[in-house]
């Protein structure tokens, strides 16, 4: 049985100028070891979905799906008390802004020590050895004396570090990393995705990682989710993804990359995502897409094999573009 | 030919830091030695992590700040030098810059029509119907669209805000534009329409684009030159092929290798750097990257590389002089 198992999960929001559809319809299972990556553009829902997944969203948001289990337990019928067991200890989320993540009054190790003590029990004191261990595991040097510094004392890529250490501290079965390398620089960037991506082997971890950008993708996940304004475009493999999109969304997004351009300018999706008041009535894409037919512009297309569209891309027909590999030497 | 724009030669800008009281002032060496040539309708991309002094080197060059030392001639006028404050502000126009938060660089209570006339306002003499007719032709060439002029900027989307910051950097008729992270805050379907119109406005206009980024395939698109820096030194300069398919400085093989690659067939070797930028203010000895570089041998700890010519690129790295590498 899967670890994690959404289907059909649509968030909405109450706001002064009525209802706001943020996720709508996002279906997803993911195994014990694997590593999924949500993709898409900012608006698309793929923050909002998680944090719906770790019950942290304002009042404000109503959360529906048909189904959440996540390790044979229902989500969806559990209460606050009882999910707090699980979110942070089975569960736990990186977020982007390493800084403003964590708490800039209280130590590192205060904040790493109230984890275990919390769903452990016992005194923070007594996990002090084990956060030494964590903190060492993730690579910071003399973990011993870091343990009584304060976030301001440490740069943006030791803060992400400690961010892990957090997380992994109750050696949870799924992680889920929103953007954990945006705020980052390149090298320190590659750091973090080694580091994320041993844990996750050594831990036999699940590992959730929501970016927009499609180069960590490449790179990192083994199976992609594509989300545009809300809904599940697109679901595949990650060579099949790059290789031969099936969705239009997905091969405008891959081509839009300055790797992937033809000539001076690149190729561009002409317009925006659109917002609570211009959603269009039927394909959600199809005033930006290039192959919009009549049918798409009247009717919301229905998911076949994980490919929301009427005219799915045919897998040899996107097989166009070949990334040149600008990294190479 | 083309005009020459911006020569620098050996720009530093330093900093002085209170440490307290009664100690000595510390210096904080955000810019070390710098020097490039820019020439009409040419693009040099800046490139380095954060803290490697992008950012200063921008402030410089649109004399926000002076340097401490070095010589700076832009569009033939040597700013280092005492000028008059006309000359100054002559000047000041043919430089402008477009920041990296479209959100943050709009005044949120402004119209964008206020906001573009706010540069012909101050710099010229032209009348509010002039000034509207202006602001209107530049909002066409930009891509947006007239009834935007009565438009706040919260009702814009982040690529149609990013429009508006570079309509109001070419409003005053720039012959250089700083352009400091400019897609970065974007998504990438944006970035791709903000990028298509920088090469498209450079090539109607003949602009100069100094174009700091740290997203190397961005750069890789839009620049003929790149300069790369570590702590505020120069490390490796040179035309845009030649560092990308030949990077000789570790630390710029160390950054090509560091940028992820969408091509998911081909698996490539990473070097692997370790530790980050140590701080400007206590920096090591010798060549600033020695502590994290593979090459690092006892004479890096101790004197500092200077720039040489190799081929078609300079590179600042004493194992490559020293035929280590």
């Amino acid at each position: 049985m899967a670890l994690l198992e959404i289907a059909n999960l649509t968030v909405d929001f109450a706001t002064a100028t009525g209802s706001l559809r943020a996720v709508d319809g996002i279906d997803l299972e993911i195994d014990e070891g694997e590593i999924v990556a949500i993709v898409g553009e900012s608006g698309s829902g793929k923050s909002v979905g998680m944090l719906a997944l770790m019950g942290l969203l304002p009042w404000t948001s109503t959360v529906s799906a048909d189904r959440m289990f996540f390790d044979g337990q229902d989500l969806l019928r559990m209460n606050n008390r009882e999910r707090r067991k699980i979110i942070g200890k089975d569960i736990s989320m990186i977020f982007q802004e390493p800084m403003t993540s964590l708490n800039p009054c209280l130590t590192v190790g205060y904040q790493i020590t109230e984890v275990l003590s919390h769903h452990f029990g016992g005194k923070r004191r007594n996990y002090n050895d084990r956060a030494i261990e964590l903190l060492k595991q993730v690579g910071i040097a003399a973990a011993e004396s870091r343990l009584n510094s304060y976030p301001h004392q440490l740069s943006g890529g030791m803060c992400q570090r400690v961010m892990i250490a957090m997380m992994i501290a109750c050696q949870p079965k799924l992680l889920i990393a929103d953007e954990p390398t945006t705020a980052l620089d390149v090298t320190i960037q590659a750091q973090i995705l080694d580091l994320l991506i041993e844990l996750q082997k050594i831990h036999r971890m699940a590992l959730i990682l929501i970016t927009h950008d499609m180069s960590v993708v490449a790179e990192t996940a083994e199976r992609v989710v594509v989300l545009y304004a809300g809904q599940q475009v697109e679901q595949q493999n990650v060579r099949e993804l790059f290789n031969k999109p099936r969705h239009p969304y997905s091969e405008a997004l891959l081509n839009a990359l300055p790797e992937r351009a033809q000539g001076n300018l690149l190729n561009a999706i002409p317009g925006v995502v659109p917002g609570q008041t211009d959603r269009p009535q039927g394909c959600l894409f199809s005033p930006r897409c290039s192959y919009v037919k009549e049918i798409c512009i009247q009717e919301s297309p229905i998911a076949k094999d994980e490919i929301l569209c009427h005219f799915p891309l045919k897998p040899s027909k996107s097989n166009k573009s070949i990334a040149i590999d600008m990294g190479s030497q | 030919m083309p005009q020459l724009l911006i020569k620098a030669t050996d720009l530093h800008k330093h900093y002085g830091i209170k440490s307290g009281y009664l100690q000595a002032s510390k210096k904080l060496k955000a810019l070390a030695g710098v020097g490039f040539d820019l020439f009409e309708g040419q693009t040099l991309a800046v490139v380095g992590e954060s803290g490697c002094g992008k950012s200063t080197l921008a402030r410089l060059l649109t004399m926000v700040e002076k340097p401490t030392s070095g010589q700076l001639i832009v569009d033939g006028v040597d700013i280092t030098k005492a000028q008059t404050n006309t000359t100054k502000k002559q000047l000041r126009k043919t430089v402008q810059m477009v920041f990296q938060d479209p959100f943050g660089s709009l005044n949120p209570r402004q119209k964008i029509g206020h906001i573009l006339q706010e540069p012909l306002v101050i710099n010229t003499k032209l009348n509010s119907l002039e000034r509207r007719q202006k602001v209107l032709e530049i909002m066409d060439i930009v891509g947006l669209r007239s009834e935007h002029f009565q438009r706040y900027p919260h009702m814009f989307s982040g690529g149609q805000r990013q429009r508006v910051a570079i309509a109001r950097a070419l409003i005053l008729k720039p012959k250089i534009v700083v352009l400091d992270e400019p897609v970065s805050a974007l998504d990438v379907s944006i970035q791709a329409q903000v990028i298509n119109l920088l090469i498209e406005l450079q090539k109607e206009f003949g602009l100069a684009y100094i174009f700091i980024s740290h997203d190397l395939s961005v750069v890789q698109h839009i620049a003929d030159k790149i300069l790369v820096m570590y702590l505020g030194k120069p490390v490796e300069q040179g035309p845009i092929d030649v560092i990308f398919n030949d990077p000789k400085h570790p630390y710029t093989q160390a950054l090509l290798s560091a940028t992820p690659s969408t091509n998911i067939n081909k698996k490539r070797k990473r070097i692997k750097l370790t530790g980050e930028m140590p701080s400007p203010i206590n920096p090591p000895t010798g060549c600033a990257f020695n502590p994290r570089c593979q090459h690092a041998h006892n004479s890096c700890k101790v004197s500092e590389p200077i720039m040489q010519t190799y081929g078609n690129s300079q590179v600042a790295c004493l194992a490559l002089n020293e035929k280590r590498i």
